[in-house]
C-alpha cells in the first residue's frame, strides 16, 4: 500500500540537511513501528522517497514523503504514533492512502508555495517595486550552463504572487524539469531594484508543495496539494485486503 | 522552540551546522535552571566522533536518571566555528541547553587519547573558564577528567581540578551529593573545601593536593643524592600536601556489570556519527594481556554481562533508536562466553527487519565464518588480522596468541568461502624488534598470498588482494613495556622504509599493499603519554601556537610542537628514548589500577626472555586484579571452555 506523510519542519531542524532528514526518518519509521515494505536483496532498505528536498535554513509546514507499507493502523493513530518517535521540530500533519498506480511525489511536483521574508528588513519599498517588477514583459536571468552563459525568462514560472504584511507570498514551478527556487526571484528583484541580494538576507518557509493536474502543455495548469491525492485511512488495513 | 547559542548567520556559514544545535531523539531535555547540580560533559573532539563514545552514552543516562541532576554535553567545535567563537567572544555551550559551559557545575572531560590535549584546551578557554586550575575561582565550574588518559594525569594535571581514575558508574553520586553539601554549607569560597572532600572519595585524585619533586642533570634533589645514577632527570618524590589526602589512589570499578546502569534510550544524533548504530558492550576487560596493550591492563579483570541483560538491552534498544544496525563492543569479542547465543539470538530477531549485525574484533575460525555468510556480503567484505609482530619470536615478546598457523588456516578457510580480501595490522618499533622481525611483515603477507593461489583455479574468486599497514609502537603507562625505550622519528621511518623495499621483492607483490603511518604524531603521543607534570607549559604553549586537532593529520603540525617542547626545555629522547629502571619513580606510580608494578616488571623481563604468559582463563598469573573482588578472576575454571 502505498502512503503519503505530510510534514513540518522547524527551528534548528532547519540545520539538518536533506540526506540527514532521509537518515532520520528511516529511524523514526522503525522507532514508531510503521510496518514499511523493504526492498529485497542483500542490504534491504526502506521503501520511501521524497518529494522535493528543501535547503538548508528553510523551514517548511508541507514536505512530503512516499512510502510503502505491508500493513497499516488509521491515519489518525498512525500520525500520533509517528510523531511520538519525532523530536519536537519535526511534525507529520498527514497520513494518507494513494491509489495503487499513483505516482510518487517526487515525479509529480510541478508547484510549492513559498513565504519570503528578510532577515534585516528589505532595502527598499517592496510594495512598490514588486508589482513594477512583475508587470515587465519577460524577467530575464543568466544561468549558468555546461556551454556557457544562458539567458532564461522566469516569468511565467511564477504562478501566483503578492505581498503579505512582512514579505512576500509566491508559488514557483518546482521539480525535476523546470525548478525555480525563490532565491533566484529575489535575485532578480533585488537588482531590478538596484541591490545585491546577500546569501543571507532572506528567510524562507515552505508552505506546501503541489502536483499538475492538467494533461498537455496547452492546457491551463491545475495544482492539487500532494495530499489531496491521498484519502485518510479509517479503519486499519492489510496488504492484499480489498478496498 | 529551544533558543539557539548561536545565530542563523553564523550556523549558515560553518560545516555541519547540525553539530551544535542538540535537541537529538531521547535527549533529556531537563530544566537547567531547577537543577542542584547541572554537569556538562566533553568529548574533545568533533562532535561526529563524541557522539559515537559508548562512555559518555551511559554516564549522561545515569546522571539525568537522578533527580535534581542534568547532564548536557559539549564536543570541539570545529575550526571554522572555532575561529568565528574567538572573534566575537562566543562563549562555548552545551549543544542541548545552549547555556554557557562557564554556567554549569561541574565539567566533565573524556581523554580517549593523548592527542586530544590540545583540544581540551580550546574546550576550557572557549568556556572562558581560566586554563590553569590554580587560575580557577568560586565562580567557575569544576573541571574533572576521566577516561584511559587519566591513567597518566600528570602531563595536564595543571589543566584538572579532579580525575576520576576508573569507571565512572560507582562514585559519581557520592561526588554530585558532596558538591550539593558543600555548596549549601560553605557559601562563597566552598572551592577548596570541595576539592579537598573530593580528596576523600575513592577513585578521585586532586593534583593541587600533591606535591612533586625531581632529580636534577646531576642527579641531586637538593643536597638529596639519587639511589642511582640513571635516575637524574627525573621523579625524586610524589607526595601529598596534607595528611589526610590519600597517598594513592585506587581505580574504580563496577563489579557486577549486569547490575549496574546501561542506557535503555540513547541519544541519536541527526548527522551521522562515526558508530550510526546500537552498540552493547558484552563485557569490559580482556584476558589476553598484550603487553602493549593499555586498555588489556587498566581494564582488568574481565567481566562479562550476563547473556539475558544483553539480550533484553539489544530489544530495547533498537526499539527506541530506531538504529538499522547492532554491534558489539569489547576488546575481544571471542573471548565471551556466550557469544554464539547471542548472536544467533540478535540474527534470529533481528535480521530479517533490515538490522544489520556486526562484530568488530573476531577471531577468523569456522564460527566466524559462517557468522559472515549469514549476515554479510562476502565479496563487499574483507578479513581483518591483526599479527602486530612479523614473527613468532616476535609476538612472543609482546605475548600476542596469534600464530602463523592460525592466520594462515583462518584465511585459507575464508579464500575457500569465497574472500579474496585481507588487511593486515602490524606495529614497527616493537622493543627488541630486529631485521628478520620486520622482514617477517612482507614474508606472512606474502605466505598468505601463496596460500591464495595453492587453492585450485576454479575454486578461488579472482585474484587475491593483501593490504598490510603498520603503525608504531608507542609506549603506554601501566604496560610491561613501560620501562622500554621508543624508536626516534629517523629509525621509525628507516624501518618502514626498510619493509616497504623488502614488500618489492616479494614474489606476489602485485597482490600486496603496504602502507604506514605517520611518524611525527607518534613521537608526540609518546611524549604526552609518559609524560610528567613538567610537560603542562609546553602543551599550553603549543595550544597558544595554534595546535588543536592533533589527532587530525590535516591540523598536526609537527613543527609548532618542537618549538613549545624546545621552549619549555623538554628533552623529547628523555621521555621517549630512554630505558628506565626498576627503581624510578614514574609519574603514574601513585595510582593502583589492580594490576601491580611487580606484574609489570615480571612481564616486561619474560617480554625480554621471549616468554609468553597464559591468559586469564588458562590460569592467573598474579597480576593484582584479583583484589577488586569480582570478573574473570572468580569464575569457575573447572568448566571446559
Amino acid at each position: 500500500m502505498k502512503i503519503r506523510v505530510k510534514f513540518g519542519k522547524y527551528g534548528g531542524l532547519k540545520f539538518v540537511g536533506h540526506l540527514d532528514i532521509m537518515r532520520y526518518f528511516q529511524k523514526c519509521m522503525r522507532r514508531a513501528k510503521v510496518d514499511i515494505r523493504y526492498s529485497t536483496g542483500f542490504s534491504p532498505h526502506q521503501i520511501m522517497s521524497f518529494a522535493q528536498p528543501l535547503g538548508l535554513g528553510v523551514t517548511s509546514d508541507g514536505e512530503y514523503m512516499d512510502i510503502e507499507v505491508n500493513s497499516t493502523d488509521t491515519s489518525e493513530r498512525m500520525i500520533q504514533r509517528i510523531n511520538a518517535a519525532n523530536v519536537e521540530d519535526i511534525r507529520i500533519y498527514s497520513y494518507r492512502l494513494l491509489p495503487e498506480k499513483a505516482k510518487t511525489g517526487m515525479a509529480i511536483i510541478a508547484a510549492a508555495d513559498y513565504e519570503v521574508r528578510f532577515r534585516y528588513g528589505c532595502p527598499f519599498d517592496l510594495k512598490e517595486a514588486w508589482p513594477r517588477f512583475m508587470e515587465q514583459t519577460q524577467i530575464l536571468i543568466e544561468k549558468q550552463t555546461k556551454s556557457g552563459k544562458k539567458e532564461t525568462d522566469i516569468k511565467p514560472l511564477i504562478y501566483e504572487h503578492y505581498p503579505m504584511e512582512d514579505g512576500l507570498f509566491l508559488k514557483l514551478s518546482c521539480g525535476s524539469v523546470v525548478n525555480l527556487k525563490p532565491e533566484t526571484v529575489m535575485e532578480a528583484l533585488y537588482s531590478f531594484a538596484g541591490f545585491t541580494l546577500g546569501p543571507l538576507d532572506l528567510l524562507l518557509h515552505r508552505k506546501e508543495l503541489y502536483g499538475e493536474l492538467a494533461q498537455k502543455e496547452s492546457e491551463e495548469h491545475c495544482f492539487l496539494a500532494l495530499e489531496e491525492m491521498g484519502v485518510d485511512i479509517t479503519e486499519p488495513m492489510c496488504e492484499g485486503q480489498s478496498r | 522552540m529551544r533558543k539557539l547559542a548561536l545565530s542563523d548567520e553564523i550556523l549558515l556559514s560553518v560545516e555541519k551546522p547540525a553539530r551544535y544545535i542538540g535537541g537529538e531523539f531521547n535527549a533529556a531535555n531537563k530544566d537547567f535552571d531547577a537543577m542542584d547540580v547541572n554537569i556538562c560533559f566533553c568529548f574533545p573532539d568533533v562532535y561526529e566522533i563524541g557522539m559515537s563514545h559508548l562512555g559518555i552514552q551511559i554516564l549522561y543516562d545515569m546522571f539525568n536518571r537522578w533527580e535534581g541532576i542534568y547532564c548536557d554535553r559539549v564536543y570541539s567545535p570545529w575550526p571554522d566555528l572555532d575561529k568565528i567563537m574567538r572573534e566575537q567572544k562566543i562563549p562555548l555551550f552545551g549543544v542541548e541547553s545552549q547555556r554557557p559551559v562557564k554556567d554549569f557545575d561541574i565539567l566533565c572531560v573524556t581523554l580517549q587519547y593523548e592527542m586530544c590535549y590540545t583540544n581540551v584546551l580550546q574546550v576550557i578557554d572557549l568556556s572562558q573558564i581560566p586554563l590553569l586550575s590554580k587560575d580557577r575561582g568560586d565562580d567557575d565550574p569544576i573541571v574533572i577528567g576521566g577516561g584511559p588518559c587519566a591513567y597518566n594525569p600528570e602531563p595536564i594535571a595543571d589543566f584538572f581540578d579532579i580525575f576520576y581514575i576508573g569507571e565512572g558508574e560507582t562514585q559519581y553520586q557520592r561526588l554530585t551529593e558532596l558538591y550539593k553539601k558543600v555548596r549549601r554549607e560553605a557559601g562563597g569560597d566552598w572551592r577548596q573545601q570541595f576539592l579537598r572532600q573530593a580528596s576523600h572519595i575513592p577513585g578521585m585524585y586532586v593534583p593541587s593536593l600533591y606535591e612533586v619533586t625531581y632529580y636534577d642533570q646531576g642527579g641531586m634533589e637538593g643536597d638529596n643524592p639519587a639511589p642511582r645514577p640513571e635516575l637524574a632527570g627525573t621523579i625524586a618524590s610524589f607526595r601529598p600536601l596534607y595528611e589526610d589526602v590519600p597517598e594513592r589512589i585506587r581505580k574504580e570499578i563496577v563489579t557486577d556489570v549486569s547490575d549496574t546502569y546501561y542506557p535503555d534510550a540513547p541519544l541519536v544524533p541527526f548527522i551521522r556519527a562515526t558508530q550510526d548504530r546500537v552498540v552493547l558492550e558484552i563485557q569490559r576487560g580482556c584476558i589476553r594481556g598484550c603487553r602493549f596493550c593499555q586498555a588489556g591492563m587498566i581494564y582488568r579483570p574481565v567481566r562479562e554481562r550476563s547473556i539475558d541483560f544483553l539480550k533484553e538491552k539489544a530489544v530495547k534498544l533498537l526499539e527506541s533508536t530506531g538504529h538499522e544496525e547492532i554491534t558489539l563492543s569489547s576488546l575481544s569479542s571471542s573471548d565471551y562466553s556466550h557469544l554464539e547465543e547471542l548472536v544467533n539470538f540478535l540474527i534470529d530477531n533481528f535480521h530479517g527487519q533490515g538490522v544489520n549485525v556486526s562484530l568488530p574484533s573476531l577471531r577468523i575460525d569456522a564460527f566466524f565464518l559462517d557468522f559472515m555468510s549469514k549476515v554479510q556480503d562476502i565479496r563487499k567484505s574483507s578479513l581483518t588480522f591483526a599479527p602486530e609482530a612479523g614473527t613468532q619470536r616476535l609476538r612472543n615478546v609482546i605475548n600476542k596468541g596469534l600464530t602463523e598457523e592460525d592466520i594462515l588456516n583462518g584465511a585459507a578457510l575464508a579464500f575457500e568461502g569465497g574472500w579474496n580480501r585481507v588487511k593486515l595490522y602490524f606495529m614497527l618499533g616493537i622493543p627488541t624488534e630486529t631485521v628478520e622481525d620486520m622482514e617477517g611483515i612482507p614474508i606472512l603477507a606474502d605466505k598468505i598470498a601463496r596460500r591464495f593461489y595453492e587453492i585450485p583455479k576454479d575454486q578461488r574468486n579472482g585474484r587475491v588482494q593483501i593490504v598490510a599497514s603498520s603503525s608504531f609502537f608507542v609506549t603506554k603507562p601501566f604496560t610491561p613495556f613501560q620501562w622500554a625505550g621508543m624508536c626516534t622519528k629517523e629509525e621509525f621511518i628507516a624501518k618502514a622504509r626498510h619493509v616497504r623495499n623488502k614488500f618489492k621483492e616479494m614474489r606476489n607483490a602485485k597482490s600486496l599493499k603496504y602502507s604506514w603511518h605517520e611518524a611525527d604524531e607518534t613521537v608526540m603521543e609518546g611524549v604526552l603519554a609518559r609524560g610528567d607534570r613538567r610537560l603542562a607549559p609546553a602543551i599550553l604553549e603549543a595550544y597558544r601556537m595554534g595546535c588543536m586537532f592533533d589527532a587530525w593529520s590535516d591540523f598536526f603540525h609537527y613543527d609548532r610542537w618542537l618549538l613549545a617542547l624546545e621552549k619549555w626545555g623538554i628533552d623529547i629522547d628523555f621521555y621517549n628514548s630512554r630505558t628506565r629502571v626498576y627503581e624510578e619513580i614514574l609519574p603514574w606510580d601513585f595510582l593502583d589500577c589492580g594490576v601491580t608494578k611487580k606484574f609489570l616488571w615480571r612481564e616486561w623481563e619474560k617480554a625480554q626472555q621471549e616468554l609468553v604468559t597464559a591468559n586469564c582463563r588458562m590460569g592467573c598469573s598474579g597480576c593484582g586484579a584479583l583484589v577488586f573482588g569480582g570478573g574473570v578472576c572468580f569464575e569457575d575454571k573447572s568448566e571446559v571452555r
